[in-house]
């Protein structure tokens, strides 16, 4: 056994210097041997289809957040200025591949198919899952930093020990990245090849903290130290993100393993509603940031092509109005849990122990009402 | 001299005085710095401490703890936050496992002065994971002291002892009750195993700590109305556990309810109870009763107000050690035991 290991290849992290991007600022069209070939079938149409799913993602977001501050719903943590970076991978996705996210997913959420009605009730507090894993192919949103790239991590192993060629998409934020799960994670991907692609959204902040708390390098060169090939991505351009993710999921797919995903982006609202982001930033810079939204980025790039702007923003804002006229009645409408609710899908049967209590509970709630 | 503050500010206060007077004390936690921390408990202390001791931690609660143990290796006190009680779980080994039986295993050569505080409870109408009650899995660790505070003044006094305590304390705050206000005097230091008789009374002890302290206090006001005396005893420390005082009332009262949040099963509760049957058995009028979270994961908040004791459900438990009509009688348990 030889006691020198092969030095780690520095392709395996693309886009340290300046992040993969295709659609410049001003939606002109660059060049990138690394992307352009995952991206020769994307023509106008695809382009109009990506945008309008970032439009809608926008409306369900900012609807969501709408409803939280009139008090329709209780929390909610915003993606504002990451829309790119959900929408590109999420349209490079099979229905059959799993998402494992965290609890900003929404973007994921929308695009598998979620049920509005069932999603509204997570964040009005009426439920603490918002839609059938099994049926939409994605995890349960996930509020314990991390903990979800293991779950990917291990589906993916599945896959693969089952001979599929389903992948596992993880996706969790910057601060994520410095739990022991996350770690593990990679640890574990690298030494089964598991067939899962590590999407990391470096939108800046893990709450109030800058990602200087959690990384002195690029987080995109962290994998390659698991021997991992990573990739650094402009999270803002939605064509770059959605060629990255084609790459990573193909390589999955192929028995290639694993690929990690930055997602260079801006999270420019607060952490959630209520957060109060003028504690640890300036204005300035969310500014700054607002000059790169990606939704613009695109529409410069279709107009480029020639597209009637007129009538694709028109399509959009139909597409968006309708969705949020349906999320805004599902938040307004949510049927509240029933107290008795509590004590449903402990176990897989019911036990004593808990209909006993159910019982008690029953029995108490209807004393209290006898003696009003 | 005293002051009236609010919770919050009392565990600022303690962290705050606790900074100023041992130059060894420094405080690590995710967001407690320029945010001042989720709940503002930390407000300030970054600022006039500065970020060599009031540091930010990598979103990373394993590492909290274990380098917090590292430090501790050098004589650093480190106060560690953990931002809310369903958080504490990656940190659990470094917390059983490590710290708990440091001194243990180096045969009294080696312990670390660690305190971590938690924010913990719910009524706080949030999301999943951020309303539990977890402290029974640290009462069953020895080596660990874990203490609550129900006050503004219990909550600075507390904290100051668990600071300057030699053994690893966890110490939980009662989150839902942050914004409760109170006299605090800042010279009261409080020790770590005494529970506090908060309102005397011969009919009936309620036991209780952290949040459900008040509620027991407002059960103990409406059960006067009806002539029923009840004694209130604020437990304060979990682990160990004030058998005695709990005893010496029951001696008095015959009778005993015990209150928490966290769900019954393995409990608190569980073992207060088995220690008060043990020793005061014969004192006993009625079986003890208890009102406890339910042994579910904890509900989606818009129900959490039929899973948490309740005065009326205290007010329940009450008149079921007394044998008064209470919303038991008659209940069919069919095949439930
Ligand atoms: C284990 C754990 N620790 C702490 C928290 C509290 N918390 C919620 S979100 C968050 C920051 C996460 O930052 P990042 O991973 O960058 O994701 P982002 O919120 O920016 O999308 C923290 C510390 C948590 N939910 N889980
Ligand atoms: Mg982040």
């Amino acid at each position: 056994m030889s006691l020198t290991m092969p030095a780690p290849d520095p392709q395996l992290a693309l886009g340290l210097d300046h992040p993969l991007r295709v659609l410049d600022l001003d939606g002109s069209r660059l060049p990138s041997d690394v992307l352009d070939p995952h991206l020769t079938d994307v023509d106008e149409t695809a382009l109009t289809n990506l945008y309008v799913d970032m439009v809608r993602v926008r409306r369900l977001d900012t609807e969501a957040f709408a409803l939280t501050r009139q008090g329709h719903l209780v929390l909610w943590p915003p993606l504002l200025g990451q829309e790119a970076a959900q929408v590109g991978p999420a349209r490079a996705l099979r229905q059959s591949d799993w998402v494992f996210g965290s609890y900003r997913e929404h973007g994921f959420a929308l695009l598998k198919g979620v049920d509005l009605a069932e999603f509204a009730r997570v964040w009005k507090a009426y439920a603490h899952g918002g839609w059938d894993p099994h049926e939409i192919t994605m995890a349960p949103a996930q509020i314990i930093i991390g903990a979800q790239s293991l779950h990917a991590t291990g589906f993916a192993m599945a896959s693969k020990m089952d001979e599929s060629d389903d992948v596992a998409l993880a996706c969790f934020g910057d601060g994520a990245t410095s739990e022991g799960d996350v770690n593990e994670a990679l640890v574990w991907a690298s030494a089964f090849q598991a067939p899962v692609v590590f999407l990391c959204q470096n939108n800046q902040y893990a709450i109030s903290e800058p990602v200087r708390v959690q990384s002195g390098t690029p987080l995109a060169l962290r994998p390659t130290g698991f021997g991992i090939p990573s990739m650094r991505v402009d999270g803002n351009d939605v064509l770059a993100m959605h060629a990255a993710a084609r790459i990573a999921f193909e390589r999955a797919r192929s028995g290639g393993g694993p690929t990690f995903i930055e997602a260079v982006t801006y999270r420019r609202g607060p952490h959630t509603t209520t957060d109060d982001p003028k504690r640890y930033r300036d204005e300035a810079e969310v500014e700054a940031w607002t000059a790169k939204d990606p939704i613009e980025r695109v529409e410069r790039a279709l107009a480029a092509m020639g597209a009637n702007m007129d009538a694709v923003r028109e399509e959009a804002r139909i597409r968006a109005d309708e969705l949020a006229k349906e999320l805004r009645h599902a938040a307004e409408h949510a049927e509240p849990p029933t107290v008795d609710s509590i004590f449903d899908h402990v176990y897989a049967q019911p036990t004593k122990r808990l209909e006993r209590q159910r019982a008690e509970h029953r029995a108490f709630t209807a004393s209290i009402e006898g003696n009003r | 001299m005293t002051e009236t503050l609010t919770l919050a500010k009392a565990v600022n206060a303690a962290l705050a005085d606790s900074l100023e007077g041992d130059d060894r004390v420094l405080l690590m936690g995710e967001d407690i710095g320029q945010l001042g921390g989720v709940f503002r408990v930390t407000d300030g202390l970054q600022a006039r401490f500065g970020t060599q001791r009031v540091i930010d931690a990598p979103l990373a609660e394993s590492a909290i703890i274990g380098t917090a143990i590292g430090m501790g290796y050098r004589g650093f006190r480190v106060v560690a936050e953990i931002q809310f009680d369903g958080f504490i779980y990656p940190a659990f080994d470094q917390i059983v496992a490590q710290v708990a039986k440091l001194r243990y295993r180096s045969k009294g050569r080696a312990s670390v002065p660690l305190t971590i505080r938690v924010p913990y409870g719910g009524a706080i109408g949030s999301v999943e994971h951020h309303s539990e009650s977890p402290e029974a899995y640290f009462a069953h660790t020895a080596g660990l002291r874990v203490v609550t505070a129900s006050t503004p003044q219990e909550a600075y006094s507390t904290l100051r002892a668990a600071i300057a305590s030699d053994d690893p304390v966890l110490f939980f705050e009662p989150k839902g009750k942050y914004y409760m206000k109170g006299e605090v005097d800042r010279t009261v230091v409080r020790d770590l195993e005494t529970a506090s008789i908060v309102a005397q009374g011969r009919d009936v002890t309620i036991a209780a700590y952290g949040p459900t302290v008040e509620t027991a206090m407002r059960a103990a006001i409406a059960a006067a109305d009806e002539g029923i005396e009840v004694e209130v005893i604020d437990l304060r420390a979990i682990s160990p556990l004030d058998v005695d005082t709990v005893v010496d009332s029951v001696r008095r009262t015959g009778r005993l309810v015990v209150a928490h949040e966290a769900p019954g099963e393995g409990s608190v509760s569980s073992e207060l109870i088995t220690s008060v049957v043990e020793r005061a058995f014969s004192s006993l009028e009625a079986a003890p009763a208890r009102v406890t979270g339910y042994d579910t994961p904890y509900p989606p908040s818009a129900v959490e107000h039929d899973y948490l004791p309740s005065l009326d459900r205290l007010l329940d438990a009450v008149d079921r050690t007394l044998g008064r009509r209470s919303s038991r009688d008659g209940l069919v348990l069919e095949g439930a035991r």
